[in-house]
């Protein structure tokens, strides 16, 4: 019993002492005090140099957080208990955070930078008018294919896929969306198919396409094919990008029927304390310097005109990343069909995951 | 005395009722709504559809290879174990694996497992070649087997080592042939452990997810995938309890099937 007193107490006062390193911990990191900015963006997604330099120049605390989907961000800003000032969702999130009135409107005046976006990046279907939202990065959906695996062979439409010379060869990314709307393509239907006729069209057409498939993962998917695990991917521009220069034999094609163009854009929601400060740290996001610096880091096309002028020409003019205007113009955004039709997509997803080879 | 004896239980009750029955509660309530929050038996339709019962079926078919082959293996290793010198330090050995996180181990299989990895590497010296062995249901029960397997050997190792070898001996001298005394004897009188340790790889096999995506790459899908993505993909927080709920009565109908009923006097 003595024994276990003792053990107790060592416990006991292990943990006061941590808890107290603990705190003051966070008081030195500035936890409390006004001028505090709270950023919640996607893992690994700004150049940390330029958090630095924001802090010192605005005289602003920042505290960075980072969330891996759209989905577990939506919640935790529902939730409304940390008081985020920035955060950086994808456009159907943008709609639909919107819609559910979780977003602060932008104002423009205070961000003058505003200037150097391209035009085309503005004024999207999500949020006419960028009321609340304003362009981070953007990227497409498209086929990254090893030529050393599968004889040659250079993939330019999502149609290629559906080649039964491709057997066992194919990662597709874990997305209702993604998969869904690469079948909708490639069948000449729009990615935001609602009609029911259709939609089962797309899905009896993927059950076609089960022989090739190797797997649907996840973020693993950069992992295995860079180590050649399959010869195709069908993946987002940006990680594409990340694993094309792990392994040389890799490249990334969007696919000529069309497909996915996503953008990321920063809002400030509802929760936001510094609203004064998230303005100042969008327009110093903008800044064409900031953001090229930025764009080379993360490796994500940036939608910043004045910035792209500053990237290295082989970036700047690699059409893979920054296609031409007629690319883009066959190029769909996710539009936020809402929660049913969401669920039907799911629906049908799954059903293509349960079918057995 | 009885009295005071009841207050000690005062925590334990509230724990009961915060974190077991509330959320069981939380579960049924949940079940019942459509996606707009109404009050509905969609859910509950939609789950006697032909995907949900395959996708039932498929679990338990795959719960159920899981434990076969972890008894298969688990019974044979913890007889030995009772018969080796250092029982503690083979012990040891078995249950330090569960100390490491499960994605840790999952992602070392997918270096062992891949088309370079060092399984086929061997694979290919010893003259057979590559092989798939990545996101096949060969891999997804293999990895499954070797997750669970140290909750299989406790609870028969400890059972075995009740065992009373005097037991054994008489069958022996009785002229039993060795068989026979495992048939007769030893069987029967571990079968508890055999039960507990079943029960301990069966309920969480059925509800394995995480691995279904990064060892079978999806080809494999089981409930508790099916949950996972009811929750955050989808968002269809009805349907996920919904199936959750099958899950609970799955589990308990397991429990009460494999439930030890303590004989009189039965020493064992």
């Amino acid at each position: 019993m003595k024994k276990l007193i003792q053990l107790f107490v060592a416990i006991f006062l292990i943990s006061g002492i941590i808890l107290f390193a603990l705190n003051r911990l966070n008081a030195t990191q500035g936890y409390s005090g006004k001028n505090v900015l709270n950023i919640y963006n996607w893992g690994d997604y700004i150049d940390p140099e330029l958090i630095d330099q924001f802090e010192k120049e605005s005289g602003i605390k920042v505290v960075y957080q980072t969330f891996d989907s759209n989905e577990a961000m939506l919640t935790k800003i529902e939730q409304g208990g940390t008081t985020y000032d920035i955060a950086v969702p994808s456009d159907y999130a943008i709609a639909k955070m919107i819609e559910e009135d979780l977003v602060v409107p932008i104002d423009q005046k205070k961000i003058p930078n505003l200037k150097n976006i391209d035009p085309r990046f503005l004024d999207l279907s999500f949020d006419p008018g960028n009321k609340y939202s304003i362009p981070y990065f953007w990227g497409t959906v498209g086929i990254v294919y090893n030529q050393k695996l599968i004889d040659g062979k250079k993939p330019t439409s999502w149609k290629d896929l559906w080649d039964p010379a491709l057997k066992n060869q194919i990662l597709l990314a874990d997305g209702a969306r993604e998969v869904m709307g690469m079948s909708l393509n490639s069948l000449g239907y729009s990615l935001n198919e609602t009609d029911e006729i259709k939609l089962q069209k797309a899905k009896a057409n993927l059950m076609d396409l089960t022989p090739n498939v190797k797997a649907i993962v996840g973020d693993e998917i950069k992992l295995l094919l860079a180590n050649e695990e399959a010869g195709i991917g069908v993946v987002w521009s940006g990680d594409a990008n990340e694993i094309m220069s792990e392994n040389e034999n890799l490249n990334y094609v969007i696919p000529k029927e069309g497909s996915n163009v996503w953008f990321d854009n920063i809002v400030i929601p509802k929760t936001a304390k510094n609203v004064k400060g998230a303005h100042e740290f969008i327009n110093f996001m903008l800044d064409p310097k900031n953001a090229a610096k930025n764009a080379d880091y993360v490796g994500y096309s940036t939608p910043n005109e004045a910035a792209l002028k500053l990237l290295d020409r082989d970036v700047r003019e690699d059409k893979r990343f920054y296609p031409d205007k007629q690319v883009t113009d066959t190029l769909e955004v996710y539009e936020n069909l809402g929660k049913e039709m969401l669920a039907h997509y799911n629906e049908l997803f799954l059903e293509f995951k349960m079918h057995k080879k | 005395m009885q009295k005071t004896r009841n207050w000690y239980l005062i925590p334990y009750s509230f724990w009961i009722a915060l974190f077991v029955i509330a959320p069981i509660v939380l579960v049924v309530y949940y079940s019942f709504l459509d996606l707009e929050g109404h009050f509905s038996f969609v859910n509950y339709q939609k789950f006697f559809t032909s995907t949900y019962l395959t996708m039932t079926l498929s679990s338990f078919w795959y719960a159920f290879l899981i434990t076969l082959f972890s008894l298969a293996i688990g019974y044979p290793t913890a007889y030995l174990l009772t018969k080796t010198k250092h029982k503690q330090l083979w012990l040891l050995l078995i249950i330090l694996p569960t100390w490491i996180n499960l994605l840790l181990k999952a992602y070392a299989f997918i270096g062992l497992f891949s088309t370079y990895g060092w399984a086929n590497q061997t694979l290919e010296a010893i003259g057979i070649g590559r092989k798939q062995i990545l996101f096949t249901d060969f891999s997804f029960v293999f990895v499954s087997v070797y997750i669970f397997i140290p909750f299989m050997i406790l609870p028969i190792f400890n059972a075995i080592e009740k065992l009373n070898p005097s037991l054994v001996f008489a069958a022996r001298d009785l002229g039993a042939s060795s068989f026979m005394t495992f048939r007769r004897v030893v069987f029967p009188l571990t079968i508890d452990g055999v039960k507990s340790g079943c029960q301990l790889v069966f309920i969480p096999a059925l509800s394995l997810f995480m691995i279904t995506r990064l060892i079978a790459g999806n080809r494999v899908i089981t409930l508790g995938t099916a949950i996972e993505q009811q929750f955050l993909v989808t968002q269809n927080w009805g349907m996920g309890a919904t199936i959750a709920v099958f899950l609970i009565i799955a589990m308990a109908i397991i429990l009460a099937l494999t439930s030890t009923k303590r004989k009189k006097g039965a020493t064992t």
